[in-house]
């Protein structure tokens, strides 16, 4: 058995080799372990006696796992306060993951902490050469993230927009995307960033023709496609199993998608 | 190919592998899916009056041998079971079974009434879980006394079809489903998951589980499970849904050569997916065929002892 499948069903420690503060609420750690993840899958998180939550790799290069959280409730906060040495449980990887195909133009569209699976994705992409034009943003530039590990990735181009105009383009992101559909040769979009945000791309890119693949979030219990928790309306597509990376048609479809989630005991929750 | 149809308290199942409660269970896109799937029948989660909150995560592991799980029975109430319960049998591929759940005995009225005029198939009361015995004591299930007061309630309150979901961890299994036989129980599920059992982490020496401890599916409890079905199959005339550890279509033929009418499958899911709905009909239908058998309800009940 591989070790993917030794952690697939029941967490392993491991340790934080290494922190880095990104921002004042987003940090990424250095985990000591490989699981053999793919651009856009999850892996969970356990803190013994506090919780296990599902979070997106943002990079695995064969020796170490990283990735990159928001400190939002009880548990990512706990998470927060973690120092290099010490050790967290972990399981997976879990879900879809991007594919693109050799020499295409894609279109990467982050935002929040959606720029770390994102720079796994271009990561990965330019050893198929590809070009990429990767879209950051976010309400200022001091929460943008990632922005000098993007920089210096060969056959990247990076854009920028910022709410407040602090950095690049004052507005959304998805402008960018606009003038860069319009533009042409886009192969295919991937996004991971707030759902109305994906919302948009996944509309934009309908009307242009260009295919697109968005990371989804919703709540989940077991994260491997037991009970049920996160099934989308009305596929009953699973966002641990059949996503968290989804059609943006399959999304188009949904009713659920772009308008309302589900809490911990399944009621709906608009966005 | 044989007749795969199953005649269970006068619904007819189109082939006797029924999703069992708990598993794809949530919503009716979740139910339908597994319908779509294969299933002969679905089961919602169990279904509460007002909302209850579950346990927090890991809530969930699984092995090549069991799987363990203590999700704490989470429920938004009934309001969602309305939406979701009449979207499911807008639709209705196959038969819906509700599965609910209360806390003390006179609490199964209020949910069992408002259930039955949702108009599922049939109502499965579960008596048995064994993941909330911190919060509400040992279960229903476990006390003869008790089991007959709540189907004699529930018989009261509806027309449906009422199914006792029994729990495996009692002394006298014959003795309760007796019980509820003679309290009025139209058919009986066995079993809920089996314990409480408890996986640690050998390196914090934690229990896993948020809850500690949760109840024991899949592949290791089918020996156990074969056994006291058929026990019960013994010593009653109603109808037995056979639920525990059946993953592959000959697991399920055993459970009904057993006494199982119907076969409930929920961990299989973690193992093949829901897909393994069909895989399982494909060798249960190559097994009747082989062996010149042309109607399922013909090998209920034919262990060989
Ligand atoms: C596939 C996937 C990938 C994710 N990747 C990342 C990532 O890379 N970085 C990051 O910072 N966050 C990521 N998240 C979100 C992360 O899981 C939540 O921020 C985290 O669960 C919050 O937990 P908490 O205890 O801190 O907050 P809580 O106080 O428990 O909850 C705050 C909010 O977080 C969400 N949430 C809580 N529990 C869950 C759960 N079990 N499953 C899904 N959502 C939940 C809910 O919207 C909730 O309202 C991802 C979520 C999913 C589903
Ligand atoms: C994740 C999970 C959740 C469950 N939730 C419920 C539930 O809400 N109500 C219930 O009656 N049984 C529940 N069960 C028990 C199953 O319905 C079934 O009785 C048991 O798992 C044995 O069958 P299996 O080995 O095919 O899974 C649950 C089981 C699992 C694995």
């Amino acid at each position: 058995m591989n070790q993917a499948l030794q952690t697939y069903g029941q967490p392993k420690m491991v340790t934080i080799k290494k922190i880095v503060q990104e921002n004042e609420f987003v940090k990424t750690f250095f985990l000591d372990v490989s699981l053999g993840v793919k651009a856009g899958q999850f892996v969970n998180i356990w803190l013994p006696g506090v919780d296990e939550k599902p979070l997106s790799v943002a990079y695995d290069d064969g020796s170490q796992t990283l990735i990159t959280f928001y400190a939002f409730g009880h548990m990512t906060k706990k998470l927060f306060e973690l120092s290099e040495g010490d050790k967290v449980g972990i399981r997976g990887p879990y879900g879809t993951y991007y594919t693109w195909n050799k020499g295409d133009t894609l279109v990467l569209v982050a935002g929040g902490y959606g720029a770390a699976p994102m720079y796994f994705v271009a990561n990965e992409a330019i050893k198929d050469d590809c070009k990429i034009h990767f879209v950051v943003g976010a309400r200022n530039k001091d929460l943008l993230l990632y922005l000098d590990k993007i920089e210096k990735l060969p056959n990247v181009e990076l854009h920028v927009a910022t709410d407040d105009g602090s950095m690049g383009l004052k507005g959304y992101n998805t402008e960018i995307l606009k003038d860069l559909l319009a533009a042409g040769e886009v192969s295919r979009v991937f996004a991971c960033g707030p759902e109305m945000m994906e919302k948009r791309i996944v509309d934009l890119c309908s009307e242009a023709g260009v295919k697109s693949w968005i990371s989804v979030e919703r709540y989940m219990k077991c994260g491997f496609g037991v009970c049920g928790h996160c099934c989308l309306d009305d596929s009953g597509d699973r966002v641990c199993k059949e996503g968290p990376v989804m059609s943006g048609e399959l999304l188009a479809a949904s009713p659920e998608f772009g308008k309302y989630h589900r809490d911990k005991v399944g009621k709906k929750v608009k966005l | 190919m044989a007749n795969l149809k199953v005649k269970f308290c006068g619904v007819e199942f189109p082939n006797p592998l029924v999703l069992a409660s708990g598993v794809m269970g949530v919503t009716a896109a979740g139910l339908l899916k597994t319908a779509r799937a294969g299933a002969g029948g679905v089961t919602t989660k169990s279904i509460w009056l007002n909302e209850h909150v579950g346990h927090k995560n890991p809530t969930m592991i699984g092995t090549e041998h069991y799987f363990i799980n203590a999700v704490g029975v989470p429920d938004a109430g009934i309001e969602k079971a309305q939406e979701e319960m009449a979207k499911y049998l807008e639709k209705h591929h196959v038969p819906l079974i509700a599965n609910v759940m209360a806390k003390a005995v006179e609490d199964f009225e209020a949910v069992v009434k408002e259930v039955t005029k949702l108009n599922p198939d049939l109502i499965e009361i579960n008596l048995s879980c064994p993941n909330v015995e911190d919060e509400f004591g040992k279960p229903l299930a476990c006390s003869v006394i008790k089991v007959a007061e709540v189907v004699k309630l529930v018989k009261s309150c509806t027309d449906k079809p009422v199914i006792v979901k029994m729990s495996p961890n009692v002394e006298d299994h014959v003795g309760i489903a007796l019980a509820a036989e003679k309290a009025g129980a139209d058919a009986l599920c066995c079993f809920n998951t089996f314990g409480p059992g408890l996986v640690m982490d050998l390196e914090t020496r934690m229990p896993i589980l948020a809850n500690k401890v949760g109840g024991v599916s899949g592949p290791g409890i089918k020996p156990l499970v074969l056994k006291m079905v058929n026990d019960i199959y013994k010593a009653v005339k109603i109808p037995i849904i056979g639920t525990g550890g059946v993953i592959t279509g000959n697991d399920a033929l055993e459970m009904m050569m057993c006494g199982a009418s119907l076969v409930g499958v929920g961990t299989m899911v973690y193992y093949n997916d829901v897909a393994g709905f069909a895989e399982m009909t494909t060798q249960i239908n190559g097994w009747l065929d082989e062996h010149g058998i042309t109607n399922i309800e013909d090998i209920i009940g034919t262990l060989q002892r």
